[in-house]
């Protein structure tokens, strides 16, 4: 598979399965994960993507009977972030993600964007005020922001806080960011403010983004996979994907046949 | 009449029925607001008949006395601050982590299941078995004696539960996505805690405390246990005083008394004058309470203010 993509490979998943005790919920996962592309995972719902994109930082590691086997290795140093002497902070600490819904900390905006840092041992208030102007301007949210930095964060609007969300995966500079179905508690208006935002990101970071909607992974992906039950079905360019996919699966699953 | 006019009869008569039903259930219950608010207001109508004509600086500033005019509570709410002081610094310290501990760290096993069923039990303990507990414990086994230390202490142990489940409670409050945010930003359990866990929990912690020690200061039973004396004519040891290191902790080890105890004191005496004394020492009691409940009442807003989930 690693023959698909022609950039280098950021990342890449061998034979991974992911187990919730006995239940197998990941079964024997090929994936590159290009360099400063956007890969979308699409699927319908209960098919392991959000599982799978969880796998990335770790964040199975936070409760209890969760098991990990297989490979993803980082690269360029090939260091396996699932191996279990691997310390899932470091794996956090550079690969960020973005929920599903937006969840800003009841904190200014600025201390908001300023925690990563600030969890990193950084407390130099010039340097934290820096960071935090260039995130928030990363994710195109400063110009609204600007005269609001020391207001707290929930009176931003819905699309604004799940944006702070993104400055904050983005203020302390991953080298992954990772999309959770990032715009499902948005309106339109502010979904495709979020779309325009991770296009403009991938000049910066790779980013692996977990969708519900096709059309979404259409619009923004350079490449997708199609996940079911576990498995990858069927991963290649996303023009491919969408127009001439290779498995009947994909094929019923994008015309709207199941799912 | 048409079939279609009886069915809007109908109707009006079933709305008629049902709002007589809805009536009643609000007398119903206005009257038993009523009795709860009149009980309670009569209650301190009749305190503050009795009591406050004796309200004076000189019953703050007085010790008892045989003379019941010249009797004050200058010991016992001197004793009580003292006693609430040591049960705070230590329920409110050890019942916070033990909440955070069980919320936040262990397994969720069967032991924690124990403990956890234990907690709920114990904050259901008579008072008088924990003085019983502390007068083994605290005065005979760790000799500290009939002391504020002991008191505080007993107390303390009273309330931990209370500060424990208020603790887990308001920690339960928080979502999960709010912990996660911050595990994906690299923190550690204790950055996690610290920053987060802690701060957005606060105002039902505090809430928790005062609540624990609004109930520790109408307690009786459990400090007379531990030996606190009815009849205390001089103050504790000065915790300032002006030679190096300038702050002492002898008194912590001075006997006391507590102002439920002077006012049972006064209330088992044969002369009416001591009654009134009780009933003066009662509203500074119930002010005591009302002063801390209305703190707890203000925390909790100035903390629930800017967390919206």
């Amino acid at each position: 598979m690693v023959g698909i993509i022609s950039e280098m490979p950021k990342a890449e998943v061998k034979n991974l399965n992911f187990y919730y005790d006995d239940f197998k919920a990941l079964k024997n996962i090929h994936l590159p994960i290009a360099e400063k592309k956007i890969t979308a995972l699409i699927g319908p719902s209960g098919c392991g993507k959000t599982t799978y994109l969880r796998c990335f930082n770790r964040m199975h590691d936070l409760y209890p009977n969760n098991r990990y086997e297989g490979e993803i290795i980082l690269y360029p140093e090939g260091l396996n972030i699932v191996d279990p002497r691997v310390d899932p902070i470091e794996v956090r600490m550079r690969i960020s993600m973005v929920f599903q819904k937006p969840n800003p900390f009841p904190k200014t905006v600025f201390e908001n964007v300023a925690y990563g840092l600030r969890v990193r041992g950084e407390n130099k208030m010039n340097f934290l005020k820096e960071k935090v102007e260039k995130a928030l301007k990363q994710a195109a949210l400063m110009g609204e922001v600007k005269d609001r930095i020391n207001d707290l964060a929930y009176n931003l609007s819905g699309g604004q806080q799940q944006r702070l969300c993104i400055a904050r995966a983005l203020a302390t500079g991953p080298e992954i960011l990772l999309f959770d179905e990032p715009t499902s508690a948005l309106d339109p208006t502010a979904t495709s403010k979020i779309e325009e935002l991770i296009m403009q990101l991938k000049k910066e970071v790779t980013i692996i983004i977990v969708t519900h909607n096709m059309q979404q992974a259409a619009r923004v992906s350079d490449y997708t996979a199609f996940m079911y039950l576990g498995e990858i079905i069927e991963f290649d360019k996303t023009d491919k994907v969408f127009t001439s996919p290779s498995q009947k699966l994909t094929e019923e699953y994008i015309t709207g046949r199941f799912g | 009449m048409s079939q279609e006019e009886q069915a809007v009869v109908d109707i009006r008569k079933r709305i008629a029925f049902n709002k007589l039903r809805d009536h009643l259930f609000w007398i119903i219950g206005l009257f038993s607001t009523l009795i709860g608010f009149i009980l309670l207001f009569t209650l301190m109508i009749d305190l503050f008949i009795d009591g406050f004509p004796r309200l004076s600086w000189q019953f703050f500033t007085s010790y008892p006395s045989r003379f019941p005019e010249r009797a004050g509570i200058l010991s016992a709410w001197v004793g009580t601050t003292l006693v609430m002081i040591v049960t705070a610094a230590t329920a409110v310290p050890l019942g916070v982590a033990a909440g955070i501990y069980l919320e936040e760290y262990s397994k969720k096993n069967w032991l924690t299941h124990l403990i956890e069923i234990n907690m709920n039990n114990l904050a259901g303990v008579p008072s008088i078995i924990y003085g019983l507990l502390a007068l083994g414990l605290f005065v005979y086994f760790l000799k500290f004696g009939e002391s504020i230390l002991t008191g505080g202490l007993t107390l303390g142990l009273l309330i931990l539960p209370m500060v424990v489940i208020a603790t887990r409670e308001s920690i339960r409050a928080i979502p999960n996505s709010i912990r996660e945010a911050s595990y994906a930003l690299g923190a550690t359990k204790w950055q996690t805690v610290k920053d987060h866990i802690l701060p957005y929990s606060m105002g039902g912690i505090l809430t928790g405390m005062i609540i624990g020690l609004s109930r520790a200061i109408g307690e009786t039973a459990p400090i007379i246990t531990v030996g606190a004396l009815t009849f205390i004519a001089f103050l504790p040891t000065s915790p300032v005083s002006s030679e190096i290191p300038f702050l002492s902790f002898r008194w912590l080890l001075d006997p006391f008394t507590v102002m439920p105890i002077q006012m049972f004191n006064w209330v088992s005496r044969p002369q009416a004058a001591f009654h009134l004394n009780a009933a003066a020492a009662g509203i500074v009691l119930l002010f005591m309470t009302l002063l801390m409940n209305g703190f707890a009442i203000y925390l909790r807003y100035r903390f629930r203010k800017r967390i919206k989930w």
